[in-house]
């Protein structure tokens, strides 16, 4: 086959491609020009016949070139024809949303249900709310200032390595990150309260933290936290340990009590791990507590001076404390959720539960 | 860190009860995370000795051993294999109960009788061996002889104790011992360490040693040990160090080791003849030296990496000729290690800068036993104690050993902090109060100095408390140590009550709301993560750049979610695979929009960052996917209207004119649109359908499903300049009855069907009570291309029954304007 006879397969078969009107039809013309009886395809076969290697590749060049420009012209015209196709499917297929007859439309005669986590929040926060606390909460992006260095954890600190921190790409490195605890917000509130001569604060604030735990049947990367903060006159380490009671009792039910053992946070001092009797065997000491009939919830203690000094209010004037707590954990204890993953599995099964 | 209760009655007679320890312990704040019991249940294995071994006829996993343990053959069946005829091992009679409650009892197995049972280590507890039994022949035993007296074996308690952050004195096993005499009120005692023979040799005369940076090693000591003999340590030693979770080495390593376990103090031997120009050098990494560590890698210093604040300042320990042979706290060069041919120790003990060698640890991935000491920051007092404690050990096993005169730079550890704490600080922070004496019984065991000033308490802090700061906020420190030692469960709980009331914030007022009616439309809460993979905005055509975790769990999880949308589909899929059906799903969380895109919020960087960064905008979104059966864009509509009821909302109209915004992303380009309050004109969030491209893309299972959206922005939503409030006054209703009329029009599709319906609410005007769209209708009689809409209009006046006359006016009007808008009466 000569080279003008290629030339024009190529001439014909475009004008083909651009007369197809539907994908189907350059389906067909894509299938031809690869089948045995296509003249490309005859054409790479004649290759071998050509016994002068240069004219042998510059043929086979020529063909390549051929078949490449034949299929760009193919896929161009299938996306336009495939845009075509959709818009006149969409043009078709519109609704005008105004035209709904409400009345008539119908839903499942069933009743939903709000997620465990969110209806555990929504009951501490009542626990709260009936407390004298204001519910507050922020943002779950927050820079080094306020997840840490704010609360007396300077780059560098020791304690630093408690928190898995994950950083994103914004700032200078490693200054933006997912709050590891809803504490940044002790800042926030303390800040906004000095900027308005607001003080006495009595706040809890829930939100969703981040760590860089891997998900295990106690462990999620994205959880809940929920965070108190008491700053008044005159505040004692002995009013933390009774409103920790106060709320275990409220929350927990009567014949649960709590108690606190000394622990390590540099924004408080004195610092406490806050434990409240085994929710499972009711203190009487079983595997999920070790058998020591106390588990852990949170962890609190009075403000630090240098937490108020970074706010700038006066430690002698002033003092409080702060504590906060796993919400997911709660849930877990409350409803006996043995796998903490289920929480974000979404299965309406489980979800239905509550 | 475990901590055998044997060691620490080196200390104190402390009590065997464990459950008293342990309560103890954990309410000093040395937190007990768990309790092994070793040695228990061994009294009744004896060894033995194997003497025959014959095949069990049809069994091919067990053989019958015939052993003596001292009271002539015994017939054993055994499944183990690892043995030869002469060996002695461990073997538990019966009637014996083992270390966990297993029963040992007479049994028949094959028609053969096993007599007792040939034990491995791990079945003893003492070790994870479980290969094969236990082999005992290097301990020259006879058979009968008890397995404890063998051995040596003694009932131990090791407890596995947390130790927080600011217990740098808790991190060995005298500073436990002391904590918990004090608590206990035993007498606690040191240990007595005899000085061994020094040469009166200056160590200076034998090797030098320079600290280039007092701020990174405040204080060093280096001594030299001749006569030694590399072997093996005592087993008292092995014993102890395996208890505490270490394993030994040689016995110059054993006794570096067990110093530091006993008294918080790591120290480095290093073969003298080793290390080049017999000197030591402490100064900080130039960049980009180099160093081969114990573990064979070669590590580049002086590097900074891009932790915040890293300068990249590692300390390490130099030669004389100031090549690198160590890194301070974390690891030895290979080049200078202890060998079996060392006969001469360079003993090093000094105190590093804890945060320097942190961010080293950290940047380097390298821990050990002594950097968890030195980050809590190590007692510089002990050097000499350690070095002496190392001389005592060793000579224990060579009884050539001398010791130089140890050279100790400075020469007098820096003394305690004084910190001056007012009885009343106490009190204010405490609520309870102490007397001076009281204080001091609880501190001065503690190793502080307490001293009655004129309004307080001059108290001097012992040298390893590090943790207490020397400026004003030192006093929280102490007073914190007070509760601590006095007991936090024994301070009075007070019942705190203020007069603020207290309350909800409103956004959360609002999401409770929308989820109850969420929850009564049927819908079900889902979670779904905030992080999400790359290619999600692609995914969803929004053409914005992506907010990027740089140091991600996953790369699934390594960027922040723009839109709740696709997690929701991919629930949905996953319970529409598991058979579920009639699936609503909806969740209420926030959206990262990437600051250079938008952003509203610039915050305080950190001290070491640049000052203000600016803060992606966090949008609080409801979104609901509808996929039960038979639904589509008109469920998400309905929802719509009734929450917008729910919420007093009043004016959102649906905007399908406008196309291609972020918020329009992933759904039905022609069955959706935005939500708009007409007052303000502000977009409050999207209803629509699902783009079944989309749907298609994420799972099989929506493939050609249609599936309902409703998103709103909450803050919008929330937000009183944005929406618009119907009011909550009362209206009076008519007593009179309404007056009803039906009208259907013919409109051509692009008609939108609420500009009619305005219309008709405007022409019914004071009269109108409600307009409301009750069928809609496309075929046989009504053209192509256009639809008939019925529409009940109910009139009612406040005063008076209506008219014919008035009803009909109204109902021209209203005629009238819809044919404005080119609807005709059908």
């Amino acid at each position: 086959m000569s080279e003008l006879d290629l030339e024009g397969y190529l001439t014909e078969s475009l004008a083909a491609v651009a007369s197809a009107e539907r994908v189907a039809e350059l389906d067909a013309i894509e299938s031809q020009s690869k089948a045995k009886n296509s003249p490309l395809i005859a054409a790479r076969r004649a290759l071998g016949s050509i016994s002068d290697e240069t004219q042998r590749k510059e043929r086979g060049r020529d063909i390549q070139h051929i078949s490449d420009a034949l299929l760009s012209a193919i896929s161009l015209r299938r996306e336009a024809l495939a845009a075509n196709e959709r818009e006149a499917w969409l043009l078709e297929d519109a609704l005008d949303l105004t035209e709904v007859v409400t009345s008539k439309v119908v839903f499942p005669s069933t009743r939903g249900h709000a997620h465990v986590v969110a209806q555990t929040r929504a009951s501490l926060e009542e626990v709260f709310v009936s407390m004298g606390f204001s519910i507050e909460e922020g943002p779950e992006v927050e820079t080094d200032w306020y997840n840490f260095e704010a609360l007396n954890l300077p780059p560098g600190h020791p304690a630093r390595d408690m928190y898995d921190t994950m950083y994103l790409d914004l700032g200078n490195a490693e200054t933006v990150l997912m709050r590891t605890h809803t504490s940044p917000m002790q800042i926030h509130l303390l800040e906004a309260a000095v900027a308005k001569n607001a003080l006495p604060i009595h706040a809890a604030i829930p939100g969703r933290c981040y760590r860089l735990d891997t998900p295990d049947a106690r462990h999620l990367p994205v959880f809940h936290q929920v965070e108190g903060l008491v700053v008044d006159k005159g505040i004692t380490f002995g009013d933390l340990a009774g409103v920790i009671e106060t709320f275990t009792a409220a929350y927990f039910g009567p014949d649960i009590h709590s108690r606190l053992r000394p622990a390590y946070f540099p924004f408080t001092e004195p610092s406490a791990e806050f434990e409240i009797t085994c929710t499972i065997c009711r203190g009487e000491g079983c595997r999920t507590c070790s058998k020591t009939g106390w588990i852990e919830l949170g962890g609190c203690g009075m403000i630090d001076p240098a937490v108020f000094d970074a706010v700038g209010i006066d430690s002698a004037e002033w003092s409080g404390f702060a504590f906060g707590f796993g919400i997911d954990r709660c849930a877990q204890m409350r409803h006996s959720i043995a796998d903490m993953r289920a929480l974000i599995e979404n299965d309406v099964r489980f979800s239905r539960q509550f | 860190m475990l901590t055998p209760l044997s060691w620490l009655k080196d200390f104190a007679d402390f009590p065997d009860d464990v459950a008293l320890l342990r309560s103890t312990l954990d309410d000093l704040g040395l937190v007990v995370e768990g309790v092994e019991v070793v040695g228990d249940g061994l009294s009744d294995v004896v060894i033995a000795r194997i003497d025959e071994i014959h095949a069990i006829e049809g069994a091919d996993r067990v053989r019958l051993v015939v052993v003596d343990a001292g009271d002539g053959p015994l017939e054993i069946v055994c499944g183990a294999t690892n043995f030869a005829l002469g060996d002695l091992v461990p073997l538990a009679p019966v009637g014996a109960t083992l270390p966990g409650g297993f029963e040992i009892a007479r049994r028949k197995m094959r028609g053969v009788t096993s007599n007792g049972m040939l034990c491995s280590g791990r079945e003893l507890g003492l070790g994870d061996d479980h290969s094969g039994l236990m082999i005992l022949n290097n301990h020259d035993a006879a058979p009968g002889a008890p397995l404890v007296e063998v051995l040596g074996v003694e009932r131990d308690v090791i407890f596995d104790l947390a130790i927080e952050g600011n217990r740098p004195d808790a991190w060995c096993i005298r500073g436990v011992a002391r904590d918990l005499a004090a608590r206990l009120d035993l007498a606690y005692r040191e240990p007595v360490i005899e000085a061994i023979a020094r040469s009166e040799q200056p160590s200076a005369d034998l090797v030098s040693a320079e600290i280039r940076d007092e701020s990174l090693c405040p204080r060093l000591g280096v001594a030299v040990l001749s006569g030694v003999v590399v072997g093996d340590s005592p087993s008292f030693i092995v014993d102890r160090l395996a208890k505490a979770g270490m394993r030994a080495i040689n016995n110059v390593v054993d006794a570096s080791n067990y110093v530091m376990l006993e008294m918080g103090q790591p120290t480095h031997p290093y073969d003298l003849s080793r290390v080049e120009g017999h000197g030591l050098i402490v100064r900080s990494a130039k960049q980009g030296e180099s160093l081969v560590t114990l573990d064979d890698q070669e590590r580049t210093l002086g590097v900074a990496g891009k932790s915040l604040g890293d300068q990249g300042i590692d300390i390490v320990i130099c030669d004389a000729t100031d090549r690198v042979i160590g890194l301070a706290g974390l690891m030895g060069g290979a080049s200078s290690e202890i060998n079996d041919a060392t006969n001469t120790v360079l003993l090093e003990a000094a105190a590093f800068e804890p945060i320097t060698l942190m961010r080293t640890s950290r940047r380097l991935a390298l821990r050990s036993e002594a950097s968890a000491r030195f980050s809590k920051g190590t007692d510089p007092a002990m050097i000499e104690t350690a070095m002496d404690r190392f001389a005592q050990l060793l000579a224990l096993t060579c009884p050539e050993l001398t010791m130089s005169q140890p050279w100790v730079q400075p020469a007098t550890s820096p003394a305690g902090a004084v910190i001056e704490v007012p009885h009343a600080r106490i009190e204010a922070l405490l609520g309870i109060t102490l007397s001076e004496q009281e204080i001091g019984q609880l501190l001065e065991p503690r190793g502080f100095d307490v001293v009655a000033t004129d309004d307080g308490l001059s108290i001097t802090v012992p040298t390893n408390r590090s943790d207490i700061r020397k400026s004003a906020r030192g006093i929280a420190d102490i007073i914190e140590e007070i509760a601590r030692t006095y007991s936090y469960s024994k301070i009075p709980r007070r019942r705190l009550a203020w007069p603020e009331p207290g309350s909800p914030s409103s956004a959360q007022t609002l999401r409770h709301r929308l989820r109850d009616v969420m929850v009564g439309l049927g819908a079900t809460e889902a979670w779904t993560s905030s992080l999400v993979a790359p290619g999600e905005l692609e995914l969803l055509g929004i053409d914005e750049p992506d907010i990027v975790v740089t140091n991600p769990l996953t790369e699934g999880e390594s960027r922040l979610r723009r839109s709740l949308l696709p997690g929701l589909l991919r629930s949905t899929a996953m319970n529409l695979e598991r058979q579920q059906d009639n699936v609503i799903l909806f969740e209420l969380g926030a959206v990262f929009v990437n600051p250079a895109v938008r952003s509203s919020r610039s915050s305080r960087a950190g001290s070491l960052g640049s000052t203000e960064v600016a803060l992606p905008d966090e949008i609080d979104t409801l979104t609901v996917v509808f996929a039960h059966d038979g639904v589509d864009a008109t469920s998400a509509v309905t929802a719509l209207s009734v929450l917008s009821d729910a919420l007093r909302l009043e004016g959102l109209d649906i905007d399908q004119r406008t196309r291609r915004t972020a918020e329009l992303a992933g759904l039905h380009p022609t069955r959706s649109g935005l939500v708009r309050d007409v007052r303000t004109g502000v977009a409050v969030g999207v209803v629509g359908e699902v783009d079944p491209e989309l749907g298609g893309k994420l799972s099989s299972a929506l493939e050609g499903r249609r599936i309902g959206v409703l998103s709103l922005d909450v803050g919008r939503i929330a937000d009183n300049s944005k929406t618009t409030r119907k009011s909550d006054l009362a209206q009076a209703v008519s007593r009179f009855p309404s007056s009803v009329f039906d009208l259907a029009f013919v409109a051509p599709d692009d008609v939108v069907a609420a500009d009619i319906g305005k219309a008709l609410v405007a022409a019914a005007g004071e009269l109108g009570e409600s307009v409301a769209l009750f069928d809609v209708y496309r075929g046989t009689g009504v053209d192509a291309g256009s639809r008939s809409l019925a529409y009940r209009i109910k009139l009612s006046a406040e005063d008076h029954t209506l008219s014919e006359d008035e009803i009909s006016a109204v109902r021209e009007a209203c005629i009238a304007k819809a044919g404005e808008l080119g609807a005709r009466l059908r």
